[in-house]
């Protein structure tokens, strides 16, 4: 009972419904923006939060993962480009039926699943958040150190291309959180005698390079994309028949998208895609799917909504991010002085419930948001990028020399979004470098303090029953790519 | 389908130093060569003073991963080569040197020179020829962010030869 009033906290302050007012519509614009959305969008909000205090800093950047996951949904509907890449799957039906005339319809159902899935993945979130928590009471540092493996392991294998690719990433990720001062002896590394690099390479400049400069680059490459975008009169809520169609499937995507977010991976985007195939699976019209389905639709917006709050569990509760942008939120947390963790739910209940809360709150100002603004978002769509990105350049090199009023922080920043646009042009998720960045301390620091328990004996970490669990959950994660990509020879084999 | 086929094809009747793979590989190799040799430079920590491993120690297996991973990433692309990206058109490269020139300016003439210069070459070089619209992008909005960061967030923007009048 004390919970639920903590979770209702945000709705008696002026201030945090201010915040949420803001931090949805914002997240809204992101969503709809192709090429922005809510990860770039919170890398490029994360400066101006230090103006906030931690709990209004963490709705905001809640808010606007929330709303900007759903605005992908209104331009993969009306102009068949994934506002976010969590809406790729919405275009493949979304898009179809809007060329019927029906894109208010198509609408209707994207943000009805969208609400149904944010919602319940909060309830998700308050449920097993907290037992995730009570579970990492029994954590030291030898099954922090494996958690942390396991990670990354699952980030490689669930996330986008290839997993030895994906694992590079990481790798990468946490060699760039070595450099700087070694934590444990002060000793420099790879600072090549810059004074600036002894406190390390920032979060904020690496983020806001590899997502929104690496953006820019590949923007450039698109100039001439042209886009049809449907006109859309009104969204119309689902009828009578569209319920009864997409209830179940609404119900299981739900799921589905709460458990892929819980696992550490890009959430929303997988999440999606599977909630999109099972829709199609357990549905009596197979065949309507790809030429404007509504279940179709219903699929697909409900997984990747619902992967928000199972996403915010692993990063509340342990500090490993579920997503790219719980990444994000996540620095939003360190930065703030905030360390996740079971402490957190012990010491700061009010603070967590207080997201919770304004997490589900978020979910219902964005039906309201899109249900009655979605003709006026999707306008959005029409700001050319030659106008754009000229101006989110500005505001990223502003903000990410704010932090420590450091030009060599906007070098860095620029070093990474080329690297971000090459990566990515050859295959390499930028995700695995910032989820790497961000646990790269922990990886270290707990692997040689436990090597310090263990008196330097690698093998001791095979009698730790958790951690030897996690660490063949690690070999499961990296085995299950083969698996996968066995099945699908075999699948296509007998096709 | 059939065009990425066709690309990939088309990638494979390269000699392989002219390969995308090789390339990518390579560069992340000497790379990670280069600074595997700068792990050798770190101090040392005395054994009593040292807790666990060396300081150097994880970076270096970081980096034995990394080389090890690369090769057997080239070692997978020479059976199922990687897909030929088109060609990167030429905003792409103007684009690229704007931030090269961004670089240079913000450096040696003045922070918000540098960013007002880039937004309105970006602009333009992306195809906005309209004049209102360059001084939007190129003007106005960087005078709203620095008006912005300087009163909200009290920041100090370096001096250069615009700041250092505004300042004044």
């Amino acid at each position: 009972m004390d919970n639920l009033l903590l979770m209702l906290a945000p709705l008696f302050s002026s201030k945090l419904l201010l915040v949420l007012f803001f931090g949805t519509l914002f997240g809204l614009i992101l969503g709809v923006l192709p090429g922005l959305g809510p990860t770039t969008g919170g890398a490029l909000i994360l400066p101006f939060t230090m103006t906030l205090d931690p709990l209004s800093a963490i709705v905001l950047l809640t808010s606007i993962y929330c709303a900007g996951t759903y605005g992908g949904a209104i331009t993969a509907v009306l102009i068949n480009t994934p506002g976010t890449p969590a809406a790729a799957a919405t275009c493949l039906d979304g898009y179809p039926l809007a060329q019927k005339g029906e894109a208010g319809r198509a609408l209707g159902m994207a943000t009805v699943s969208s609400t149904v899935g944010g919602i319940f993945s909060v309830v998700i979130l308050v449920f097993f958040a907290p037992i995730l928590a009570q579970l990492a009471y029994e954590f030291g540092q030898p099954e922090y150190f494996a958690l942390a493996i396991f990670g990354l392991t699952m980030l490689a294998s669930i996330g986008e291309g290839s997993p030895i690719k994906n694992l590079i990433a990481g790798a990468f990720g946490i060699l760039i959180s070595t450099v700087g001062k070694d934590f444990m002896t002060s000793i420099d590394r790879f600072t090549f005698g810059i004074n600036e690099l002894t406190e390390g390479i920032g979060f904020i400049p690496v983020v806001v390079g590899l997502f929104a400069m690496s953006e820019m680059l590949t923007q450039s490459t698109l100039i001439n994309q042209i886009f049809n975008r449907i006109a859309l009169k009104a969204i119309k809520l689902p009828s009578k028949d569209d319920y009864k169609k997409t209830w179940k499937t609404i119900l299981r995507s739900s799921g589905i998208g709460s458990f892929i977010g819980v696992l550490p991976a890009e959430g929303g985007t997988v999440a999606s895609l599977i909630g999109y195939s099972e829709a199609k699976r357990f549905s009596k019209n197979p065949e309507e799917f790809g030429k404007g389905s509504i279940e179709g639709i219903a699929g697909a917006e409900a997984a990747n909504n619902a992967a928000t709050g199972g996403a915010m569990v692993p990063t509340l509760a342990l500090g490993i991010p579920g997503s790219a942008t719980t990444a994000v939120i996540l620095t939003g947390l360190i930065i703030h002085g905030v360390r996740p963790g079971p402490d957190l739910f012990r010491e700061q209940p009010d603070f967590l419930y207080g997201i919770f809360g304004a997490m589900l709150i978020a979910n219902i100002l964005f039906f309201i948001f899109g249900f009655f603004g979605a003709k006026i978002f999707a306008r959005i769509t029409l700001v050319p990028n030659k106008i754009l990105w000229p101006m989110i350049f500005a505001v990223s090199v502003c903000g990410t020399y704010s932090l420590n009023q450091s030009i060599i922080d906007v070098w860095i920043m620029l070093f990474f979004g080329v690297l971000g646009f090459f990566m990515r042009r050859y295959g390499f998720s930028v995700v695995p470098v910032i989820i790497g960045l961000i646990l790269g301390e922990l990886v270290e620091g707990t692997l040689r303090q436990s090597l310090v328990i263990f008196d330097g004996n690698w093998l001791m970490f095979f009698t730790r029953p958790i951690a030897l669990t996690f660490f063949i959950l690690s070999l499961i994660a990296l085995a299950f790519p083969l698996i996968r990509s066995r099945k699908f020879k075999k699948n296509n084999d007998k096709v | 389908m059939k065009n990425v086929q066709n690309q990939k094809r088309a990638n494979k009747s390269l000699p392989f130093f002219f390969r995308d793979e090789f390339r990518v590989s390579l560069v992340i190799i000497l790379i990670s060569v280069a600074l595997l040799i700068t792990t050798f430079t770190f101090d040392i920590v005395p054994p009593i003073l040292n807790r666990g491993i060396q300081p150097a120690t994880f970076p270096k297996a970081l980096l034995v991963l990394i080389i090890v991973m690369t090769m057997l990433i080239y070692y997978l692309a020479t059976k199922n080569p990687w897909k030929v990206e088109k060609k990167l058109p030429g905003s792409f490269f103007l684009t690229l040197s704007s931030f090269v020139i961004f670089v240079v300016v913000s450096k040696t003439l003045d922070f918000f020179l540098a960013i007002s210069a880039l937004s309105i070459f970006v602009s333009y070089c992306w195809g906005e020829k309209r004049l209102f619209y360059l001084l939007l992008v190129g003007i106005i909005f960087p005078i709203i962010v620095f008006i912005f960061f300087e009163t909200i967030l009290g920041l100090r923007f370096p001096p250069g030869i615009i700041t250092n009048i505004y300042y004044s």
